[in-house]
């Protein structure tokens, strides 16, 4: 029952996750009781840097020069508002049981574990639920306009496969609200003086003095030049990774460089194969295509999921030569529906996203390309009618017409899973701080909450949690054992690191090449998108393993970037994010190799429930669905760099579940 | 689809720029606007040349980066889009598109097509937000907001920052944005006590960016990709007068 036993001994030291002693529900509170305080006099002669102004960024910038501390802040943004936080569609989650019907922190916490697969952390996750209450009202009283019922009282929806209705939301526009919120408070606090605000300038690399974070190398992104900050502490909320994948919903400057730098100092990166793949996408249409675009899934609280029977009639829908209404009702296979009959549509992203994967592969896809599904609004628009269903959605409507060029209120969308989200991120214990002391991290950087799968509407509670609560808690447990101010950049570590991010530009700039930042872009997220996406397999993950390298040489031989570094140079910019998401999507296939089971987002196509499985018999689960190994696998995996081109050194932290009994994850 | 593009060349804040004319060929009409950046970007760099800079992000119209005008309009002509969701279904084949930066004096060009809105950020700094430290919120349902309250401020909350009010206002006037964030955070009861003090200091702010003066054309409301009405408009002016006479009172 200790707690502190998931602490587990490496050979290069201790992976201490540091979780306080005594019952769940009372963690966090004992925690608080005991965190050490720095004197309000001695905050201010504190300096952190913030790398990030989402909504984990953004809220820890501005609530801890709230506080006091002198804290500088980076975006690579013109602007701190327009970090990716800003897309979020769908809401936010908070267990305040408005609706009366029957949610509770303990719910939160159970839903939260159980969606990431038995793969969280159950201390960090039953904190989560905690805090989602006090994130709800500090939002309200920022002025975030949540949506409201007529009599006044914020009204709330049921999203995500989630049974009680829990979610916040702000119309289509979520993520916006919020991080305006969390925005404001930042400006406010810039001009008051406590937060420098650093837009447009990149983090390149990380400072470790005497094994201590102590500070960043960064490029300004108008003119080019290579400075460096020091500070007591170092915070990163630097987003996910999903463009690993290049095809993403995610923005397309959002970068892994950041959590890869640490990784490359010293810090471990956790469970990088645990990413998400979100069900209802924009299916892609040409290879001219950039990004992605997300459906929310709210969409699903109305849409019925489905493709034709037969392949015949699929092959004719993606001819042209049929229409989705020409395919009456017995000719429809509603693939969610049939499988999981108590959560039909909405069951969780991860299952949702396989199931269409599934069928288009059987050949049953409907988009040009084969790879869609449809999602159907006509038996919601005659049950409700047309306004009603516009009053819910007309905004992601209108916003498919645009991109599709078709009209959903007449022919259903068409949709496909995409990259979304990423679970896995640099380690962090239950303070947020990495394995390098001083070095925290938080939101989508880290790995801490969402186990194997992410449900919706967690990843801004997560976030806005880490950011106001949180860190302004734990951060004090390092900062007391450090005399403020004593590193500064005059120190040798940042010479030497500042030398080395110089160097590796000219390099980029030297190659002058003949092929293009995009295409090696491409050539990476394709392949990983083949071996390490929605289904994996030993072969797969050992041929993209051997594939990897030949596209780093590749591309350190053929790249051409155009222009000089000294300016805005977008070319650039984009080579060395490309640069290290290659390194990284090695990390991210290792670690799909190493975990031999099916988890979440992470589907081993050899560990999946047979017919001759007890579990299958008893009609428990269906065939083909992902099968755990919780006596081999129930563990953080945290992999350490070894040097270029060397397999990284795998670590483990144990999963220790008190409080919950592991079961296999039905949604039937 | 091939088109003719004249494009707003500019290689640094302080060269001075120029309109160069490239051919974008074999563009898939399903592609976006900026897709279609894309492809002649590729062009130009495997010809040694140095692609053309713009703004981006999010690439589905809420982040607010995107910041080009196409065809002398910010955002293209299209209503209620951002220029990220401009698709190229919408042109004709062999059409000649003129694009160009957001202008206005208080944006300065940064290159190509990319221009410094920090002064956006600077206003929002000097009073666009509710003053509350975080913890010391109450109860989230402790305040009742009508729908009606709550909509109209939803409405003018929707503003992404772009800037393409300013960029379409003959002046040059930053009235629409200052008008949304006022309305958003005026209107709710939660920013009553500093309302005042939020429009003075919103409005000295724009006025020291640089930007101009309103002269009710009304350019902002027919290009603002997120349709906010020019009602915030006379909503500042009305917030600002009373403002400005309470102040003098307490003097
Ligand atoms: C389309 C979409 C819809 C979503 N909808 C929902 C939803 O409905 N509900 C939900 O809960 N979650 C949703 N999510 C997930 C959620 O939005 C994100 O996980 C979350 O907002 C991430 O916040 P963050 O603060 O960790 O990172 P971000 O908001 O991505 O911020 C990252 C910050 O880091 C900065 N940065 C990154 N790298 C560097 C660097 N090297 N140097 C300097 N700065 C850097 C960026 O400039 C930015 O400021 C959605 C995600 C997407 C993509
Ligand atoms: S790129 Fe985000 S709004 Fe256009």
């Amino acid at each position: 029952m200790a707690s502190n036993a998931s602490s587990t001994p490496t050979p290069n030291g201790t992976l201490n996750s540091a979780i306080p002693e005594g019952p769940l529900p009372g963690k966090w509170t004992q925690y608080k009781a005991k965190a050490k305080l720095i004197n309000p006099a001695n905050k201010r002669k504190y300096s952190v840097i913030v790398v990030g102004s989402g909504l984990a960024g953004g809220a820890a910038a501005a609530t801890l020069s709230e506080l006091g501390y002198q804290v500088k802040c980076f975006c690579y943004q013109d602007s701190p508002r327009r970090a990716h936080s800003i897309a979020a569609q769908g809401g936010i989650n908070g267990a305040k049981n408005y609706q009366n019907d029957g949610d509770s922190v303990w719910r939160l916490f159970y839903d939260t574990i159980k969606g990431g697969d038995f793969r969280a952390r159950e201390a960090n996750v039953h904190r989560l639920a905690e805090i989602s209450l006090q994130i709800i009202d500090q939002c309200v009283a920022q002025g975030v306009p949540f949506a409201r019922e007529y009599g006044g009282a914020l009204a709330n929806r049921s999203f995500g496969g989630a049974q009680v209705s829990r979610t916040f939301y702000a119309r289509g526009q979520t993520g916006q609200q919020l991080l305006i919120g969390c925005y404001q408070a930042l400006e406010k606090e810039i001009a008051k003086g406590g937060v420098k605000m650093h837009t447009r300038t990149e983090m390149l690399d990380l400072v470790v003095v005497d094994g201590h974070a102590k500070g960043i190398v960064v490029r300004d992104l108008t003119t080019g030049e290579i400075t460096s900050h020091a500070a007591d502490a170092v915070i990163l909320a630097t987003g996910g990774y999903g463009n690993v994948f290049f095809l993403s919903t995610n923005a397309m400057g959002c970068n892994v460089t950041a959590a890869l730098r640490a990784n490359k100092r010293g810090a471990y990166m956790a469970n990088p194969c645990f990413t998400q793949i979100h069900p209802t996408c924009i299916p892609v249409s040409g290879d001219y295509q950039s990004k992605l675009t997300l459906m929310s899934e709210s969409l699903r609280n109305d849409g019925r999921i489905w493709v034709p029977k037969s392949k015949e009639d699929a092959a004719k829908i993606r001819s042209g030569t049929m229409m989705a209404k020409d395919i009456p009702e017995e000719g429809r296979d509603f693939f969610l529906e049939r499988k999981y009959p108590s959560f039909g549509n909405l069951a969780p992203r991860d299952i949702s996203s396989r199931s269409a994967k599934e069928v288009c592969d059987e050949g049953r896809g409907v988009a040009k390309t084969g790879l869609g599904v449809f999602l159907d609004f006509s038996d919601a628009i005659n049950r409700l009618g047309k306004e009603a269903i516009k009053a819910r959605y007309g905004n992601l409507f209108q916003m498919y017409e645009k991109i599709a060029g078709e009209d959903p209120y007449e022919t259903p969308m068409k949709i496909y899973p995409a990259v979304h989200y990423t679970m896995g991120g640099l380690w962090v214990d239950y303070n947020l701080m990495s394995n390098i002391a001083g070095l925290h991290v938080l939101g989508e950087a880290n790995f801490s909450d969402h186990g194997a799968n992410r449900l919706g509407a967690s990843a801004l509670m997560q976030g806005l949690a880490d950011g106001y609560f949180v860190i302004p808690t734990t951060l004090p447990n390092y900062l007391a054992s450090q005399k403020p101010g004593t590193v500064t950049t005059s120190a040798p570590e940042f010479k030497q690191i500042e030398a080395e991010v110089k160097e590796r530009i000219d390099q980029l700039m030297n190659v002058k090449g003949t092929k293009t930042v995009d295409s090696f872009h491409r050539e990476l997220g394709m392949l990983v998108w083949d071996k390490c996406g929605m289904a994996r397999s030993e072969a797969g993950l050992k041929e993209a393993l051997a594939k990897i390298p030949q596209i780093r040489e590749d591309f350190w031989k053929n790249v051409r970037i155009p222009g000089s570094p000294d300016g805005t140079n977008m070319e650039l910019e984009k080579a060395w994010r490309v640069a290290d998401f290659i390194d990284f999507a090695e990390i991210m296939c290792h670690d799909a190799l190493a975990r031999e089971e099916s988890c979440g987002g992470h589907f081993r196509e050899e560990y999946q429930f047979t017919a001759e499985d007890e579990a299958v018999k008893s009609g428990y689960t269906n065939p083909g669905e992902a099968m755990r190994r919780d006596d081999e696998f129930a563990y953080v995996s945290a992999w350490e760099f070894k040097g270029p081109g060397v397999p990284p050194v795998l670590h483990k932290e144990p999963l220790v579940y008190e409080a919950v009994e592991l079961s296999v994850r039905s949604y039937k | 689809m091939n088109l003719t593009l004249k494009v707003w060349r500019q290689s640094g804040p302080n060269a001075t720029g120029r309109i160069e004319t490239y051919e974008a060929k074999e563009i898939p009409s399903e592609a976006s606007f900026l897709e279609m950046l894309d492809i002649v970007n590729t062009g130009i760099i495997k010809e040694g040349g140095d692609p053309i800079h713009f703004d981006h992000d999010c690439r589905e119209g809420i982040c607010g980066s995107c910041s080009l005008a196409i065809n002398g309009v910010p955002h293209s002509k299209e209503s209620g889009i951002t220029t990220c969701q401009v698709h190229m279904r919408k042109f004709r084949e062999g059409e000649t598109i003129w694009i160009e930066p957001f202008r206005a004096r208080a944006f300065p060009v940064i290159k190509d097509l990319m221009v410094d809105r920090s002064a956006f950020d600077r206003i929002i700094a000097a009073g666009g937000y509710i003053d509350v430290r975080t913890g010391s919120a109450p109860e989230a349902n402790s305040i009742p907001i009508g729908k009606e309250d709550a909509d109209e401020a939803f409405d003018a909350a929707t503003c992404i920052g772009c800037g393409a009010c300013v960029a379409a206002c003959k002046n040059a006037s930053a009235m629409l944005f200052v008008g949304a964030k006022a309305a958003h955070l005026n209107i709710l009861p939660q920013g009553h006590p500093e309302k005042d003090k939020r429009v003075l200091a919103l409005v000295r702010q724009m006025d020291a960016e640089g930007f101009g003066n309103c002269t009710n054309h009304y350019e902002c409301e027919a290009v603002c990709p997120k349709e906010i009405s020019a009602d915030v408009i006379s909503k500042l002016n009305r917030d600002y007068a009373a403002a400005i006479v309470r102040e003098a009172v307490a003097e």
